[in-house]
């Protein structure tokens, strides 16, 4: 009787059959991939993307090169360089992020006590040249200009949990 | 208005007369062609919860242009060992087969390029050569995969041509005629999938087989023989033997639609299905045969050799000679064979 039934089955595509019925049936479903470039998934407030310095609303850098984001950083991607400013501030005059050296591991970013470097929500920054990932501080300055409101609004989603 | 163009085209000379006809059917089919790649993708994507092509053009409907023109744009390359002759020749003749096949093509009551009586014959001879293109692309390539494809490639076709010589012959002995039309013309009430079911399904199967088609993609193989017959190939030489594939695949739905789908014909001789033109029924036919190509690609894993040979000769070859004899022997008792 089994081998009738298996028979049965074989001579009738019966496997087949339900195969085909199930593949039909996922053609209507909803994709489960998005459309990259012109859709995105969502991001935690707390990915770690692109490194920006942040400024204060009135223009003033955030950063009062006390180093400690240079100390911490386990790849020893950061480097500055501060002299006081004419107005007596202590300020960086060079302020280096090989991002090629960098893990993206954020420890800078807990270390800063004025919240001035931050990892952004941007993702997308490759580049054609290695040189070009040897951020200098025009560029992070220029990423936080760029990123502002976003970095703001991601740092206040977050700050209840820190 | 139309006597005058019909008047004006009888004027014109033989030749040029010829060479429109040739074009009329080859343009679309090689648009159509392009389209079926796109379809094939997207239909395949749905099914995997993808989205498909969807950058070129709107819905991504120019992306079979694109892909064929950066294959024009690639380099020729023959491979060292290679030989030249065979090697170039080979894509080209799979890609002429695949055209000349749809000179007996009726696409309508009295729309066919050449109506030859034994219309049958020369589809069935057309799509057996197919195999030589393969066979000598696997050769002339010398490269142990591309000869293993081809290999493969000569032994599948054979197996299955066999099968599908036996379906095509049940069917002629419901008709009585090799001609397409006439076996068209047959078929008016009833479309032989009905009376003939389980052939029908044989022979698409069969027809997946003859186009190496997934289950039975093996000649290709790519998991296995990394491209199998066309691994060698590039550029336009490979663009032709894709090309010859899909044409072929388009070439054996028509052939299913006319040998038992009822080729131009409506479903029901009725009003609203009988004033759409039968050129169209036939082209939905043949979408819908594509369809169920993809279908099949899109949900089952490919065929074991030993698989393949033991369905092509095991079961299918016994079970249509069983039916061959069925449907003869309840012809004749009942007294149904065509006169």
């Amino acid at each position: 009787m089994a081998l009738l039934d298996r028979t049965a089955r074989g001579l009738f595509l019966v496997e087949l059959v339900k195969g085909m019925a199930l593949t039909f049936s996922y053609m209507f479903r909803p994709r489960a991939t998005i459309n990259y470039p012109y859709e995105r998934g969502p991001t935690s407030p707390r990915f770690r993307g692109e490194h920006a310095l942040r400024r204060y609303p009135n223009g003033e850098e955030r950063c009062i090169a006390c180093k400690l984001c240079e100390a911490i950083c386990p790849a020893l991607a950061i480097t500055i360089e501060a002299e006081p400013r004419e107005d007596g501030s202590r300020r960086t005059t060079r302020y280096d992020i090989d991002m090629t050296k960098c893990i993206y591991c954020g420890l800078c970013q807990e270390a800063c006590p004025v919240d001035a470097i931050v990892e952004g929500p941007n993702l997308e920054f490759a580049t054609e040249t290695r040189e070009e990932l040897f951020y200098n501080k025009e560029k992070l300055l220029a990423n936080g200009d760029r990123w502002e409101a976003l970095i703001a609004a991601n740092l206040a989603a977050d700050a209840p949990y820190r | 208005m139309f006597e005058n163009v019909a008047q004006l085209w009888d004027q014109l000379p033989l030749i040029i007369r010829i060479v429109a006809s040739i074009l009329v059917i080859t343009v679309p089919l090689l648009i159509g062609m392009a389209m079926l790649t796109y379809f094939e993708r997207k239909v395949m994507a749905a099914m995997q919860l993808r989205q498909g092509p969807a950058l070129v053009g709107p819905w991504g409907l120019l992306q079979a242009f694109a892909d064929g023109l950066k294959l024009l744009g690639k380099e020729v390359i023959i491979p060292a060992g290679a030989n030249r002759v065979v090697f170039v020749a080979a894509p080209m003749l799979t890609f002429l087969l695949a055209l000349v096949a749809w000179a007996v093509i009726p696409f309508g009551k009295g729309l066919v390029l050449a109506d030859i009586n034994v219309g049958v014959l020369y589809l069935f001879a057309i799509s057996s050569l197919g195999v030589y293109g393969i066979i000598m692309a696997g050769w002339a390539s010398n490269s142990k995969y591309a000869f293993l494809g081809g290999l493969r490639a000569a032994a599948q076709m054979v197996s299955y041509e066999v099968s599908i010589g036996l379906v095509i012959i049940t069917v002629l002995l419901c008709v009585g005629s090799l001609n397409l039309s006439k076996i068209v013309e047959a078929q008016k009430g009833l479309w032989f999938f009905i009376p003939l079911f389980p052939m029908f399904i044989i022979f698409f199967i069969s027809a997946l087989a003859e186009t190496n088609r997934a289950p039975f993609d093996l000649p290709e193989g790519e998991s296995e023989l990394s491209g199998g017959f066309n691994v060698e190939y590039s550029s336009m030489a490979f663009a032709l033997f894709f090309l010859g594939e899909y044409i072929n695949m388009i070439l054996m739905s028509g052939m299913t639609s006319i040998l038992f789908l009822g080729g131009w014909l409506p479903p029901l001789d009725i009003a609203p299905l009988n004033w759409i033109p039968g050129p169209l029924w036939f082209i939905l036919k043949i979408c819908f045969c594509l369809f169920c190509f993809i279908w099949v690609r899109a949900t089952l894993p490919r065929y074991r050799y030993d698989q393949l040979m033991r369905l092509g000769w095991k079961v299918f070859l016994p079970f249509s000679l069983i039916w061959v004899v069925l449907t003869a022997g309840v012809l004749v008792y009942f007294d149904l064979l065509p006169k």
